[in-house]
Order: structure tokens, then C-alpha cells, then sequence
């Protein structure tokens, strides 16, 4: 991140400094700003920060759904089918296997896959935004 | 129960929470030097702080009770307990910590900029502070009643007052060094002992956790009922017994089934079937309110601010999910051997003591299972004192500063006073709850009023204060509703009694679709900097 910093081009890291002194001006409004270019950029920064937060929630709800079925979907499984409730994997019945030892294991490894997945979009974005003009 | 560890084993812990407090108070006396101090913390220190604070007594004790008494079904509370880091992971934790906000009043502010919205966060987070305090004190009362054989208020108010005077004076509040220690002092003082008891279970034989017929006594044993409650007895007798009631039984004879209690071995060891389906809803009402509320906790949230950047944030709640996963495979351990070694819980009707009693009735009262014994009492008291800790601490910070006006030290002092007075006044008269049931209700409500305010003021541009506002009053006011009727009104059956007491199922996706509703329909008051807050709350701090 810092060795990226050194080569911010002037144009697009103007973007975003200009929507956040936007925000901090509306407490103390000071319209000093080059108007046109603003416009301008803004939709442009705008547009890339909706592109970020759709790819950041879609990441988040695909895992969210490997977890709502994977995990969600136990208990009306164990309703549906009482015989896979009473499978016993070393002596010990499958639902205490799978809630009482497996889920953990499960969650950590949704949530590491969540935790690299989201920072490569954040890396992506941060690449997007500090590209070279050409 | 004449075990001479206890008593200092307790005390130690309490000095040393509060010896470090004091200590801790001459070194970080601002809220800057605390944060300072904090941001030098490396994300695993920084996770241990947070699963410290996070295990309270019904992850210490309440779900080992529930496991002893209702079987597999209730090992949902502690994947949903876990899970709900990951929902937080998802949805909540690099945003929340980009945005700034110490607390959720100060989210609500700087999202929305709506003034009333934030008195009305306010009020939800002192509702669920206090409904999550109360089971806290109860778990405390409990445990001293059990350890030492003193009343149940003695324990409770004990509790109460050195987490009140600790609090007001500036202890614990600022050190993450208390918190991660007291994480692992409860791990392992679930861990050490669990590893006695199988070996204990292992030389006796292996004894069957779910024996064809049912539970029995291993030795002869005395109970003294402390619940109503109607047995019936093996030859099919009912009998009617009345607190203070002595029951003799020979060793080696059946527990008598209790009604409300899972004694059948096919009910306790497999999940509730098809027939079943107020058993399915109440799962998953359970499951919403754990996975959804853990990110509307209060005392859960401001500990993300003491991460240096989103990213920490991230990887931070990732190693809690790990330590906290790690801490919830124990609880099954005890629930599971306490079917062997103290049934007589089944009909007392104590079970959440399970964990206190267990390492005794397995291990018998030489040395090593005394010593086992305080190890757990002492985790117990740093679950105690470290949940209600934190929990007081945001109660006070947002009486002090948004209800008695911008906070003296003196002010946050008298806040904390009247935050911890009311949840112990409470405690006192709901002796006769489930600690993990509580507990489960604050989910809940936390679940049906923060978790739609944070999840759809984190994702879309479209909410207004408005239809924040009337969410969380439909959602997290019908949740409170139902908590209130289940705490303190008349008894129900079925289906009310049902929806009341797991109500997460409907008041959660009620909440989501008013909020959602009254935002479109108010939409013309979207805020009009929502889209620098959207860049604020996700672009990576580097861009800044």
C-alpha cells in the first residue's frame, strides 16, 4: 500500500480527495472548488465506489449463502430425513459431529476465504484508482 | 461444599481484574491514550481481548446446562453464538470500523445525521445492555450459591458491586491486556479440566452417555428439589414436588423423567423431527437471533474501533471466530458427561451449574478435583466480571454522554452507578430463568433493531432516518415486547408462547421490510453526502 502510494497519479487521487472534502465541507460549506472538474470526477469516483461496495456485498452474500445452507439447512434436513440424525460416525451420533465439532472449523474457514476475497477486491479497486493515466 | 480453593481462586481473579484495572487507570487516563495504547495491539491480542469480553456466563456455563438438560437441539446456541462473528465478518466489521463510530448512537448519526435516531439508538442499546446484564448476575448468584452454599442474592449483588465500583472507577474499561487474559484463563479453565474428565470417563469404562434407560444415579444420592416440578416416577407414577422437597435415591436407579426436561435418551441425543414444528421454528428463530445479533451487542462494537484500519478489522473478527469456535467445543463436553455424572441437576432443575459441579462428581473431592473444581469457578467469575465489564462500560459511556449530557468523569460515575443498579434489581427477581434464555432474548432484540440499521446503512444508499427510526421501533420494539411478556407476564402454551419466547423469526424480517418500506417511501430525505459516507465506508484507508 505505501510503496503504491508513491506512484499516484495526479489526476485520479484528485478524485477522491475531492468527495472527501466534499463530505467534510458540508459541515463548514466553502465552494471553492474548480466546479466543472468536480462534476465531472465525482460521478466517475461515484461510479467506482458502487462498482466496490456491489462487489463487496455480492462476495459477502455468496458466502453468506454457502453458510445458510450448508448450516441452515441441517435442521430441516434432520426433520425431513430423522435416519441421517441417527448415522453414528465413530460412535457418536452425525448431528453432534457435524454441530458440535465441524461447524466451527466450517465458519472459520467461510470467513478466511471471505477475509482474502475481500481484500483482493479492495486491492483491485485501489489498482483501478491509481493507474497510470495514459 | 467444603471445597477450601474456591474461595481464593475466586478472589484472585476478582483482584487481579481489578488490581490490573487500577493499574491500568494511572497509565491510560484519556480516552486518546486508550486509544493509542490500543492501536500498538496486534490483531490476536486485540481478538482475545474481544472473545474475553464476547464468553460471558452463558457461554460458560448456560450452554452446558442446556446441553445437559435439552440435548442436540440447543447446540445451536453455541454455533449460532460463533457464526455470529461471521455474519459480522460479512457484513459489518471493515465499513463499521471506516466509519469511525465508537458506538452504535455514533453510526447512526454520522450515517443518517439524524439527531432522534440516535436517542433512539440510544435507548435500544441501554435496553439490550441491561436485558444482557441481568442473566450476567444471575450466572454470578448462581454460581456462588453452588460454590460456597451462600443465598442467591449475596452472589448477585457481590458481583454487581465490584463490577460497579470497578467500572466507575476507571478499572478495566481501557485495558485490552484484562480482557485477552481473561480469554484464556476461561479457556482454559474449560480445557484443563475437560481433559480430566474424559480421562475419568475413559477408566470408568466408558460409561454410556445415553443409556437405553435413560439416565441413572451413579451413587446414592440426596436431591433437594429446588423448582416445582412433576416426576414421573419408573413404575409410571406421577408425583408433585415442591421446593425444599428431599428425594433419596440408591445408586444405580433411573432418573425419574421431569416434565420440560429431555430424560428420554431418543429426545436428548437426535434432533427434533418433522412432527416437530414448533421444535423447527424455535431452532431457527434461534439461529437468526445468535447468527444477526451478535453485531448489535454494544460492549461487542466498540472494541472494533481499536483496530488501526478496516483491513485490521477484518482479520481481527477472523481470529475471534477461530478462538471463540475453539472456546464453544468444550461446553458440549461438559453437557454430554454431565448426563453420567450429575443427573441429579436434571431434577433440581440447576443444570446451568453443570460446569461448577461436574469436575467434583467425576473426579471426587481428593485434590485433584478440588483444585479442577476452583480452576472452573475461577473461569466462571472472569466471565462474569469481564462480560459485565464491558457491557457496563457501554451502558455508562452512552447514559453519560447522551443522556446526562456531555460526560464528566463524574457524570460517567453516576451513570455507571444507575446502569448497574437497575440490571441488579432485575437479577434479583428472575432467579427462576434459564441464564442461556436471557441471553438469547437480548439476541434477539439486537438482532430485529442494530443488525437491519447497520446491515442496510452499510450496503444501501437508499435508507433514510426515517425508515430507520420506524424499523427499529417495529422490529426491535416488537422483539422487546415479546421479551417483556415472556419475562414478566403470565405463562403461555403453544404457538404464543412459542412466537414470544424465540421471536427473532418474525421481528427480524419485519424489521428489514418497514425499513426498507418507509425509506422508499421517504426517499426524497436520502442524506445528500450518502455517497462520500459509501466511499468512506468502503474504499480501503490507503485512498484517504
Amino acid at each position: 500500500m505505501v510503496a503504491a502510494d508513491d506512484r499516484v497519479s495526479a489526476r485520479t487521487r484528485i478524485v477522491l480527495a475531492d468527495v472527501v472534502r466534499r463530505e467534510s465541507d458540508s459541515e463548514h460549506p466553502r465552494i471553492e472548488h474548480p466546479r466543472t472538474e468536480l462534476a465531472e470526477q465525482t460521478r466517475v469516483g461515484e461510479a467506482l465506489v458502487r462498482g466496490l461496495v456491489r462487489a463487496q456485498l455480492s462476495l459477502a452474500l455468496r458466502l453468506w449463502l454457502v453458510v445458510a445452507v450448508g448450516l441452515g439447512g441441517l435442521p430441516w434436513l434432520f426433520a425431513i430425513a430423522p435416519s441421517v440424525g441417527r448415522i453414528t460416525v465413530l460412535g457418536v451420533h452425525l448431528p453432534w459431529v457435524l454441530l458440535g465439532g465441524l461447524s466451527f472449523p466450517f465458519l472459520v474457514l467461510v470467513g478466511w476465504a471471505y477475509v482474502r476475497l475481500a481484500e483482493r477486491n479492495e486491492q483491485d479497486f485501489t489498482d483501478l484508482i491509481q493507474r497510470p493515466e495514459r | 461444599m467444603g471445597n477450601g480453593y474456591v474461595a481464593p481462586a475466586i478472589v484472585a481473579v476478582t483482584l487481579i481484574t481489578v488490581g490490573i484495572g487500577f493499574y491500568g487507570l494511572r497509565l491510560a487516563r484519556t480516552t486518546s491514550d486508550f486509544l493509542v495504547a490500543s492501536r500498538a495491539v496486534s490483531p490476536t491480542w486485540n481478538a482475545a481481548a474481544i472473545g474475553g469480553e464476547y464468553l460471558s456466563a452463558a457461554s460458560f456455563l448456560g450452554i452446558a446446562g442446556l446441553i445437559l438438560k435439552h440435548g442436540v437441539d440447543v447446540l445451536w446456541y453455541p454455533v449460532g453464538f460463533a457464526a455470529g462473528y461471521l455474519a459480522l465478518l460479512l457484513f459489518v466489521a471493515a465499513p463499521l470500523r471506516r466509519s469511525g463510530a465508537f458506538t452504535l448512537p455514533d453510526f447512526c448519526e454520522l450515517r443518517l445525521g439524524s439527531r432522534r435516531l440516535r436517542t433512539l439508538a440510544t435507548a435500544f442499546v441501554i435496553f439490550i445492555g441491561w436485558l444482557y446484564l441481568v442473566p450476567q448476575l444471575q450466572g454470578a448468584g448462581l454460581t456462588m450459591a453452588t460454590l460456597t452454599g451462600s443465598p442467591y442474592p449475596l452472589g448477585a449483588l457481590l458481583v454487581a458491586a465490584v463490577v460497579t465500583a470497578n467500572v466507575a472507577l476507571g478499572g478495566m474499561r481501557a485495558i485490552t491486556f484484562v480482557q485477552a487474559f481473561q480469554y484464556w484463563l476461561k479457556l482454559t479453565a474449560l480445557a484443563v479440566p475437560a481433559i480430566f474428565l474424559v480421562l475419568q470417563w475413559q477408566a470408568d469404562a466408558r460409561p454410556a452417555v445415553t443409556p437405553v434407560e435413560g439416565p441413572t444415579f451413579r451413587t446414592a444420592t440426596t436431591v433437594v428439589v429446588e423448582h416445582p416440578a412433576t416426576l414421573t416416577l419408573p413404575d409410571g407414577q406421577l408425583r408433585q414436588v415442591r421446593p425444599g422437597d428431599e428425594l433419596t435415591f440408591a445408586a444405580g436407579q433411573p432418573v425419574p423423567a421431569v416434565t420440560g426436561v429431555a430424560i428420554d435418551p431418543a429426545d436428548w441425543l437426535l434432533p427434533s423431527t418433522e412432527a416437530d414444528d414448533q421444535g423447527l421454528f424455535t431452532t431457527y428463530s434461534l439461529i437468526l437471533a445468535t447468527f444477526l445479533g451478535t453485531m448489535g451487542l454494544p460492549h461487542v462494537l466498540a472494541r472494533f474501533y481499536t483496530n488501526p484500519d478496516g483491513a485490521a478489522a477484518r482479520r481481527t473478527t477472523l481470529v475471534v471466530l477461530a478462538l471463540v469456535g475453539a472456546f464453544y467445543l468444550l461446553p458440549t463436553v461438559y453437557g454430554a458427561l454431565g448426563r453420567i455424572y450429575t443427573p441429579h441437576l436434571l431434577l433440581t432443575g440447576e443444570t446451568d451449574a453443570v460446569v461448577l459441579l461436574l469436575p467434583g462428581a467425576a473426579l471426587g473431592t481428593g485434590t485433584t478435583g478440588r483444585l479442577l473444581a476452583a480452576l472452573v469457578a475461577a473461569g466462571a467469575f472472569a466471565a462474569f466480571l469481564s462480560t459485565s465489564s464491558g457491557l457496563l462500560t457501554s451502558v455508562a459511556g452512552v447514559i453519560s454522554t447522551d443522556v446526562l449530557g456531555r460526560g464528566s468523569v463524574r457524570g460517567f460515575r453516576l451513570a455507571t452507578v444507575l446502569a448497574g443498579s437497575v440490571p441488579t434489581v432485575f437479577a434479583l427477581n428472575v432467579s427462576g430463568l434459564e441464564v442461556s434464555q436471557v441471553v438469547g432474548l437480548a439476541f434477539a432484540v439486537a438482532a430485529s433493531s442494530f443488525c437491519p440499521l447497520l446491515v442496510l446503512g452499510i450496503w444501501w444508499r437508499g435508507l433514510t432516518a426515517r425508515g430507520a427510526a420506524v424499523g427499529v421501533l417495529a422490529g426491535g420494539g416488537a422483539a422487546a415486547a415479546a421479551v417483556l411478556v415472556t419475562v414478566l407476564g403470565p405463562p403461555l402454551a403453544g404457538w404464543p408462547a412459542t412466537l414470544l419466547a424465540q421471536p427473532a423469526a418474525w421481528t427480524v424480517p419485519l424489521a428489514f421490510t418497514v425499513m426498507v418500506a418507509v425509506s422508499t417511501a421517504t426517499r426524497r430525505h436520502v442524506p445528500t453526502d450518502v455517497g462520500a459516507t459509501m466511499l468512506r465506508l468502503h474504499a480501503p484507508e490507503a485512498l484517504r
